[in-house]
């Protein structure tokens, strides 16, 4: 499969597919659906927002790359298009808080960082 | 039918100079002799994995390196549940007449093989190598993610989960072979130093060296006559990412076929041995398991309930938490635990009634699970 452009590759983008035969939205990507096995999926461009699912603040990482940057806060967040995923998020987030997506760099990389939506 | 005829632990904490082979043939000559059985009457050898030096084909070197030459042996790989997957392996191979004994084994020098940072980044690895490893996530982040989502639903606090570390501590006390000897307070486990929030340091197990092995057998072959009643398993995602909710874990699955196979219920049971890596897991999988309601396990833990004179005395030796984590090896002491509570043998650690004890593992983060109940016959 062609790597997709998205943050994962260094785009400001989130991607997933979702599924033609049973409507499934799916974050991992890969060549069939997960949930049925179909082969018809459609590559999408998330819209960025989402609702805080679950939070936790790193205070002791185990690299020096990522050393240098704790504290962060690892996020998962619900997006508006019915699929999870993993983030880093403003530290004072609680779940429930409806957020929205930019990017930030960490250890080199570009990386999703939700905050509060305004 | 088919009975855990010999167990062995060596202590957990620092084997300066010993290799993971090493560990696995203390515990594993351990368990032979426990057993009453001489080497060459081991017929399979099921082994875990060796983060510190790993190979294709750990279960035929540690078979030439141990001197035996069984006719069935293979490594087993699911993280924290390993242990008792090849328990549940060994319990079918033997019921099934593939082979008469069956030598489970794991042990690793964990501690002293490699830095902590090196352990933390090769655990790490369980997470997804796209979407999760590189946002810089460690193994007590995607227990502390789940952490944040159980407290928020459940009405959880960080003092209710500092009572499991209490536990485990106070219990490892009273066990020479445990990594951790010294008494905590609730007080404490709360001003250790924070590592993935919720979690503190005394919330998170350590890194240990150590080995574990048990032997199972078609008939007994000693006094001990520990059978294995039923187990089951359950598997519903690796990354935590793509775990299902909260109310459909694995746990729930697995207790439940486990229940169904061997016609034990929750009430039957006297002793549980359960998976401890964190405080949150503990807490999370009594729940699931049916030994506390929803949100009430911390109650239990300051009630007694779960102390070695309490009603359903829970990890004697300590758990993950305070005897100590050496990778495979870690949940296999709870076995071995167990296995002494049942037969009369655990000294100063002696519960009243061990008649029947449920056992239960986790490896991923919550992602696969081994439940199973064993009965002195």
């Amino acid at each position: 499969m062609d790597k997709p452009a998205d943050w994962t590759t260094g785009h400001e983008a989130i991607r997933y597919q979702l599924c033609g035969a049973c409507h499934q939205p799916q974050y991992f990507r890969r060549g069939f659906c997960a949930a049925c096995g179909s082969t018809e999926l459609t590559e999408k461009r998330a819209s960025g927002k989402g609702t805080v699912y679950a939070t936790s603040v790193v205070m002791r990482a185990a690299t020096p790359e990522t050393r240098a940057h704790v504290p962060y806060n690892i996020v998962l967040v619900d997006t508006q298009e019915g699929f999870r995923m993993m983030a880093h998020g403003a530290t004072d987030l609680k779940i429930g808080d409806v957020v929205t997506a930019r990017y930030a760099t960490f250890t080199g990389r570009l990386v999703p960082f939700f905050e509060k939506a305004i | 039918m088919t009975y855990i005829t010999g167990v062995g632990l060596t202590s957990y904490g620092k084997h300066e100079g010993l290799t993971s082979l090493d560990l696995m043939s203390k515990a594993a000559e351990l368990a032979i002799s426990d057993a009453g059985l001489k080497r060459g009457e081991i017929d399979g050898i099921l082994c875990g994995y060796s983060t510190v030096s790993p190979h294709i084909m750990l279960a035929t070197v540690f078979a030439e390196h141990f001197g035996i030459r069984p006719s069935y042996a293979h490594a087993v790989q699911v993280g924290g549940a390993t242990g008792l997957a090849m328990t549940m392996l060994a319990h079918h191979l033997v019921d099934a007449g593939v082979v008469k004994h069956v030598l489970v084994v794991g042990g690793e020098n964990r501690l002293t093989g490699q830095s902590r940072d090196a352990s933390i980044v090769a655990l790490a690895q369980v997470g997804h190598p796209d979407y999760e490893v590189p946002l810089g996530p460690t193994i007590p982040a995607y227990y502390g993610l789940v952490a944040s989502r159980y407290m928020h639903e459940y009405g959880v606090t960080e003092e209710d989960l500092a009572e499991f570390a209490v536990l485990m501590r106070t219990h490892a006390l009273t066990h020479p072979g445990a990594q951790f000897h010294e008494p905590i307070t609730v007080a404490d486990v709360m001003a250790s130093k924070p590592v993935a929030s919720p979690l503190k340091l005394l919330d998170c197990c350590p890194v240990s060296d150590g080995g574990a092995a048990f032997v199972i057998s078609r008939e007994p072959t000693n006094a001990a006559r520990v059978k294995i009643r039923g187990c089951a398993q359950a598997h519903t995602h690796q990354h935590v990412t793509a775990a299902p909710a909260l109310s459909e874990l694995g746990a729930e699955i697995a207790i439940a076929k486990a229940k169904e196979i061997s016609g034990v219920a929750i009430s039957d049971v006297r002793y549980a041995a359960v998976y401890d890596s964190f405080t949150i897991t503990l807490a999370m999988l009594l729940e699931d398991l049916g030994l506390a309601k929803r949100g009430e396990a911390a109650a239990r833990v300051r009630a007694g309930y779960f102390s070695r004179d309490g009603a359903m005395p829970l990890n004697t030796h300590g758990g993950l938490l305070s005897y100590g984590h050496c990778g495979v090896g870690g949940a296999m002491a709870h076995l071995v635990e167990t296995h002494l509570q049942m037969t009369d043998r655990a000294g100063n650690r002696q519960v009243r009634d061990a008649s029947v004890a449920l056992l239960h593992g986790d490896g991923g983060v919550l992602s696969s699970h081994v439940s199973m109940f064993l009965e002195r016959a």
